[in-house]
């Protein structure tokens, strides 16, 4: 039996009808063809899959449609405005933070909430510690701790650009 | 890897939970945060007809103190707020301690406290956390409410006393003395991974000088948290030193059962479980204060 489900995702609503079992990423990547949220484990161990519900970061392949009904989601989609990409995007972008690209979905949100969260943020081993649950197999930790921080340092600057 | 199809409620009451579970006994399963049963459902190793969703039941996630000094934690009180309240920081220190140490934020935000003690993995944090604590598990069924001591409930690995169509509601802690000490300690293969082996300590040093309250419980080493029931006749008097820490911590290490497995062998995680016990008294007793005067 299917159910109705509707919910705000990066300020658009986005209804779907979906059986129990549909994982959340897979709503977001079949029903609501946004191909960003990446699957690398679906059992929450790569943290490629995380997005914000509510404002917090979640596997959203440990998580039903049907929970999320109601909910206000922002994915990978949510970042870039009109005027470009987010800080934490070009951040990335110039550090090498990505090489394949995979699991930086799970890393620019986890990162968002950690810099909403601290916005004075600069300490290496807090990001290290705080992006802890997200894997990458590629580029390597480093460059992706150097822009993250390097994106909180900017949107300290500019606080007019942060974003939602 | 998707979930099995099932039937799903979103009861909104748990007086609504109780009479879905008691319909439905034995082919229903309980999602809390969901941290533990989602992988469990992704990979097919679960395969309930039913799925009980309790995040829309009210009345589940509170934090309540009594006047007393005791606190209730509600069962979908999540991993994170336990680290966040300031109130549950400043009073029982070492679940919040023991709670930044499970996994990884985004797992915490949804992950519950009734989540991971009903689920009984034999190496987290929350269920040799409340032994050491010396908590009572509250489920509630048909038949009513029953409080059940922290050490009774874990019966095996993955398995608890919560009996079919009953549900956990709360957690129950009663204060420990002002001026405790408490450590958390664990060693796992990466940060925020399962631990090898682990320990949740609370040590209390009198005014005279010697010990009055010793608790510990460890994780990691055997299927169910081991709580070393010799432990207040080796340290309740003793002076808290380094020496007796020790101790304490050779016994364990001969005494706890443990496994090899890919990640380390039994002896190993025996001797890891020997010096964190030592390190974790060590430090408790460092942050032990009296009578809690100062």
């Amino acid at each position: 039996m299917t159910r109705r489900v509707s919910m705000t995702v990066n300020g658009r609503s986005v209804e779907g009808e979906v059986e129990p079992r549909r994982l959340l990423a897979d709503f977001l990547r079949e029903d609501a063809h946004l191909y960003g949220t990446h699957l690398g484990c679906e059992h929450g161990v790569c943290g490629a899959c995380t997005i914000l519900l509510d404002g917090e970061p979640v596997r959203s392949c440990l998580m039903l449609a049907v929970q999320a009904d109601g909910a206000e989601l922002t994915t990978v989609e949510g970042l870039a405005g009109k005027d470009g990409l987010h800080p934490l995007q070009e951040a990335f972008s110039e550090h090498h933070a990505l090489q394949c690209g995979f699991c930086t979905p799970g890393f620019l949100l986890t990162s968002l909430y950690l810099i909403r969260e601290q916005p004075d943020l600069d300490d290496e081993d807090e990001i290290r510690e705080a992006l802890s649950g997200n894997l990458c197999r590629c580029t390597g930790y480093q460059n992706i701790v150097d822009a993250v921080r390097d994106a909180a340092g900017r949107l300290r600057q500019e606080p007019q650009t942060t974003k939602g | 890897m998707k979930p099995p199809p099932f039937d799903y409620a979103k009861p909104r009451s748990v007086d609504e939970v109780v009479e879905l579970l008691r319909e439905a006994p034995d082919d229903s399963s309980v999602l809390a945060g969901g941290q533990s049963l989602m992988p469990l459902l992704n990979m097919r190793m679960a395969e309930p007809r039913l799925i009980v969703d309790l995040n829309r039941a009210e009345g589940l996630d509170a934090i309540e103190w009594t006047p007393d000094g005791r606190v209730r934690v509600g069962s979908m009180v999540r991993q994170r707020r336990l680290e966040t309240d300031r109130e549950l920081r400043d009073r029982l220190p070492l679940l919040t301690e023991a709670a930044r140490h499970i996994a990884h934020v985004p797992i915490r935000m949804r992950g519950t406290v009734g989540g991971s003690l009903a689920h009984a993995d034999p190496a987290a944090e929350l269920p040799a956390t409340v032994c050491a604590l010396d908590a009572r598990l509250v489920v509630r069924g048909p038949e009513g409410e029953r409080g059940i001591p922290a050490r009774e409930f874990f019966l095996g690995a993955l398995t608890s006393a919560i009996e079919p169509g009953q549900l956990l509601v709360e957690v129950e802690i009663d204060p420990v003395p002002k001026g405790t000490g408490w450590a958390f300690r664990e060693v796992a293969r990466t940060h925020g991974a399962f631990a090898l082996a682990g320990v949740a300590a609370l040590l209390h040093v009198a005014d005279d000088g010697c010990i009055d309250l010793a608790r510990l419980a460890l994780l990691g080493v055997g299927s169910v948290p081991y709580v070393p029931d010799w432990l207040g006749e080796m340290a309740i008097g003793e002076a808290p030193e380094e020496s007796l820490f020790r101790k304490i911590g050779d016994r364990l290490r001969k005494e706890v059962a443990a496994f090899d497995d890919v990640h380390a062998s039994a002896d190993y995680r025996r001797r890891v479980a020997g010096v964190l016990t030592a390190r974790a008294l060590a430090e408790a007793a460092g942050r032990s204060n009296g009578s809690g005067t100062g």
